[in-house]
């Protein structure tokens, strides 16, 4: 892939949508939500969602907050499991260059907008910038109590005990805390929060980020937000501290050994390598280094 | 039996309670008090109003009239009704317990015994992880349940584990009152008498004060230092447990006592 995308060629935008697909009513109560929300960091505000022209789980949450936060100015980047050619990925790229007509773009330092799932950028996020989540559960207490009206009294109530209840039982019968996504966080020391199924080795990204942090669920019609530089903190035990995950092994492809690798298989004979997931991190940092020098793609390749 | 008697006042005053669904009165203006270390059993037979009592007692009902006051540890008596939910909430769970008839409406059954065990100590801040695992292990001993279940499910419990579990529960706080509807219901007999025992262990053991409703007249002897009979909403009679037993007086009270099957 080129790191800047030229836009798709499909005759800019299309006539008929109002701007960003969403009538202006709508969005504008969409605004109201996310205003609530940036007020009260990690507290999950309900609002009329829409139905969107794609099913629930491709992320109609996430593109309703970003068509109202869009501008015409803006420019927009959007992945999937960080990757910035995935299906999911193109096409909600598209879904926005065709009904609003904004540059769209692959660099993360480029963009002002970047609706993300599974994923957080390896590039540090700067102020100014709106990162836009994707959520499917955005309720963190779901897994220990299913009646809504008792999860909501517990978030008022800030009665949280039943969080570590579910950390409890992963060191009871893992030894650590194996949740590995979805790791529950705690915003500005006070509601507990589902960060959206991204690793738990993006949790301290979040912590005190300089961005936006704005979370869309659309089939639980919920949005909630981490305001810039708000405290996060990972929920943990003193004798089993909050850890990220570590790979053995460094990228295939660039040699990083800081960013989250995704292990691909390559044959049917148990021939694997460790990629980096975030796609335009790794292309950046193939581009600036000799095309010689690879020695990493075959150590990784001949993997028994 | 010991009641303590050094306290000066009622752990639990119940006031002209009185609660009605729709045209059904199911209690009519009760009072009572209990007092700290005493165990209270209300008998009576189904629909009595026994559990709708218990209840709203446990301010898990809001009675229609009367008043419910508690001897809080620090504030002194406070009316259940006109506390703020969160202090109702963390008297709930910290100070008082609730044992249900049917242990699985008390328990996470999706959880570990251990789990079940010390949800109270994370719900109170408890943060570190081998001393939770080290007082769920003492309480699952304290109970009588082996000490390597304690990472098993509750599902892979029987039901008189369960029941015992539930109480683990609810005691590892250190309340200084428990509700208990029908303890020992759905159980055989010998697991009865363990579960009796045990209870009344406990009970003994960390000078709880408990209001123990049960229709079984054996069980509310083996566990009650006072009785209280309830007919059609109303208490009929009230008194110390062989008293009310040995000696009935209210008509419904001497049928109750003797309609027991003698084996």
């Amino acid at each position: 892939m080129s790191a800047a995308t030229a836009p798709v060629a499909t005759g800019g935008p299309e006539t008929g949508y109002n701007f960003a697909y969403l009538d202006e009513q709508t969005k504008r109560m969409i605004r109201r939500t996310i205003l609530k929300a940036v007020a009260i960091p990690g507290y999950q505000c309900p609002f009329g969602g829409r139905e969107m022209p794609l099913p629930y789980g491709w992320g109609t949450g996430g593109i309703q907050v970003t068509a109202s936060v869009l501008g015409a100015d803006d420019t927009l980047k959007v992945i999937d499991q960080g990757a910035d050619d995935t299906t999911n990925a193109v096409s909600i790229r598209r879904f926005f260059e065709r009904t609003a007509g904004v540059a769209t773009t692959e660099r993360t330092e480029e963009a002002t907008i970047i609706q993300t799932r599974h994923r957080i950028p390896e590039a540090p996020l700067r102020e100014g910038q709106v990162l836009v989540y994707q959520v499917p559960i955005p309720e963190p207490l779901r897994w220990l109590e299913p009646r809504e009206t008792e999860s909501r009294k517990m978030h008022a109530l800030a009665e949280y005990g039943a969080m570590h209840v579910r950390l409890y039982e992963d060191i009871a019968h893992h030894g650590q805390i194996a949740t590995a996504y979805d790791y529950p966080v705690k915003v500005n020391g006070r509601y507990v929060t589902a960060p959206s199924p991204i690793p738990k080795f993006d949790n301290p990204k979040m912590h005190m980020n300089p961005a936006i942090q704005l979370f869309g669920a659309g089939r639980e019609k919920r949005i909630y937000a981490i305001p810039p530089y708000t405290r996060v903190e990972s929920l943990d035990f003193e004798d089993h501290p909050f850890e990220v995950q570590r790979w053995d092994e460094v990228c295939a492809l660039c040699g990083s050994s800081e960013s989250y690798l995704d292990e691909v298989i390559t044959d049917d004979r148990g021939g694997h390598m460790f990629v980096c997931s975030d796609t335009y991190y790794c292309a950046e940092r193939q581009a600036a280094r000799p095309a010689a020098a690879a020695p990493w793609s075959e150590a990784g390749g001949s993997a028994k | 039996m010991s009641v303590d008697t050094q306290a000066d006042a009622p752990l639990l005053e119940v006031q002209g309670l009185s609660k009605r669904f729709g045209a059904i009165q199911a209690c009519r203006n009760i009072s009572f008090d209990l007092w700290p270390g005493e165990v209270i059993g209300i008998v009576g037979e189904s629909g009595s109003g026994k559990t709708t009592l218990l209840n709203c007692i446990s301010a898990r009902l809001a009675p229609d009239s009367g008043r419910v006051l508690y001897r809080t540890r620090h504030e002194g008596p406070a009316d259940l009704n006109g506390m703020s939910e969160p202090a109702r909430r963390m008297l709930m769970r910290t100070d008082w317990g609730f044992v249900h008839q049917d242990p699985r409406e008390g328990l996470r059954m999706r959880v570990s015994a251990g789990a079940n065990v010390g949800e109270r100590l994370m719900a109170l801040g408890a943060r570190h992880y081998g001393n939770i695992r080290a007082e769920a292990l003492d309480w699952l001993g304290m109970v009588e349940i082996d000490q390597t279940r304690v990472d098993d499910m509750p599902r892979t419990f029987s039901g008189g584990m369960l029941q015992r579990l539930q109480i683990a529960r609810n005691l590892v706080t250190r309340p200084r009152l428990v509700f208990m509807d029908e303890p020992t219901g759905g159980l055989d007999v010998s697991v009865q008498a363990r579960l009796l025992d045990l209870i009344r262990g406990l009970v003994a053991d960390l000078g709880l004060s408990a209001v123990v409703v049960t229709h079984d007249l054996a069980v509310a002897r083996m566990l009650s230092h006072r009785l209280m009979v309830m007919w059609r909403g109303s208490v009929v009679e009230t008194g110390l447990t062989d008293q009310v037993l040995d000696d009935p007086h209210h008509p419904y009270t001497q049928l109750l006592v003797s309609s027991v099957l003698q084996p």
